[in-house]
């Protein structure tokens, strides 16, 4: 879009709304809905917590990592 | 790059790590929903980007956003399975739903369903920008760090995600409500 810009003769860039706008500018009340909506279908995952999957995982993750450091250095602490 | 050698150090770095992965896994699982569509697909890949994480820690500078660092490694993953496979089997909407923690009531879940649809249909460039930016928390400049690329295409991409979903939720709320709103008016023209 931009390249096309300069292509263009200068009389005729004015015709176009302002490149800082995405186009028609949106209606205030639609882009806050859009926002709640989308904070609506990513929080209700955000609120479900840490699956104990996860939880599991993590905590094998790092006993793992404990014993190969331990036996690699100093079995004690 | 250089691992600490203290034992020490680096067992007391690593509760702290293994908690900042646990506190930041709720947001990856809804970046990895909202990328992929299918649940079961998202949580193996916060899996996959957890188990990655673990194993190069090394390449995680501490005292940087760790959650930007899982983030970045959960939509590489994503990306390049996206190449082997294409999308993936969208679940069906029950599915989906059952996984939700609170039902919402039917009209606003329909109309939670119906966004959820929209979401889906946006370029995958766009749809991940606008929830970095509009539900992860993330600034445009995080955002454009974990999508490699500059702060000026995520702006665009958000925008365009947002023009682009306010035309899909227009068309489909002028299907829905338009003939209603006639009957509406038909009815109160007509009666009392």
């Amino acid at each position: 879009m931009k390249e096309r810009k300069s292509s263009r003769p200068e009389g005729l860039v004015q015709v176009r709304p302002s490149p800082a706008r995405p186009g028609p500018a949106l209606n205030r009340e639609i882009q806050t809905k859009i926002g709640q909506q989308l904070r609506a279908v990513y929080d209700d995952i955000v609120d479900q917590g840490v699956p104990d999957r996860f939880a599991d995982l993590l905590r094998n993750l790092d006993t793992k990592v404990v014993r190969t450091e331990g036996v690699d250095k100093d079995a004690s602490e | 790059m250089s691992r600490d050698p203290s034992g020490r150090a680096d067992s007391r770095n690593d509760a702290s790590v293994r908690e900042a992965m646990l506190a930041a896994v709720p947001s990856l699982r809804a970046f990895a929903i909202s990328l992929s569509a299918n649940v079961d697909r998202a949580d193996d890949l916060v899996q996959e980007t957890l188990l990655r994480a673990w194993a190069n820690l090394d390449s995680f500078e501490p005292g940087t956003n760790m959650s930007a660092w899982l983030f970045t490694i959960l939509r590489n993953l994503f990306r390049s399975e996206y190449r082997k496979r294409r999308r993936e089997v969208p679940d069906s909407d029950g599915a989906y739903a059952d996984s939700m923690k609170t039902q919402p009531e039917q009209a606003s879940r329909v109309e939670f369903e119906e966004f959820r649809e929209a979401l889906g249909k946006l370029p995958p460039d766009q749809r991940e920008a606008l929830v970095l930016v509009g539900a992860s928390g993330f600034s445009y400049e995080e955002a454009a760090e974990i999508c490699g690329c500059a702060v000026g295409t995520i702006k665009s991409r958000v925008n365009r995600a947002r023009t682009r979903l306010a035309e899909l939720l227009a068309i489909e709320s002028i299907e829905d409500l338009g003939p209603d709103r006639e009957l509406r008016a038909v009815f109160s023209g007509g009666g009392s």
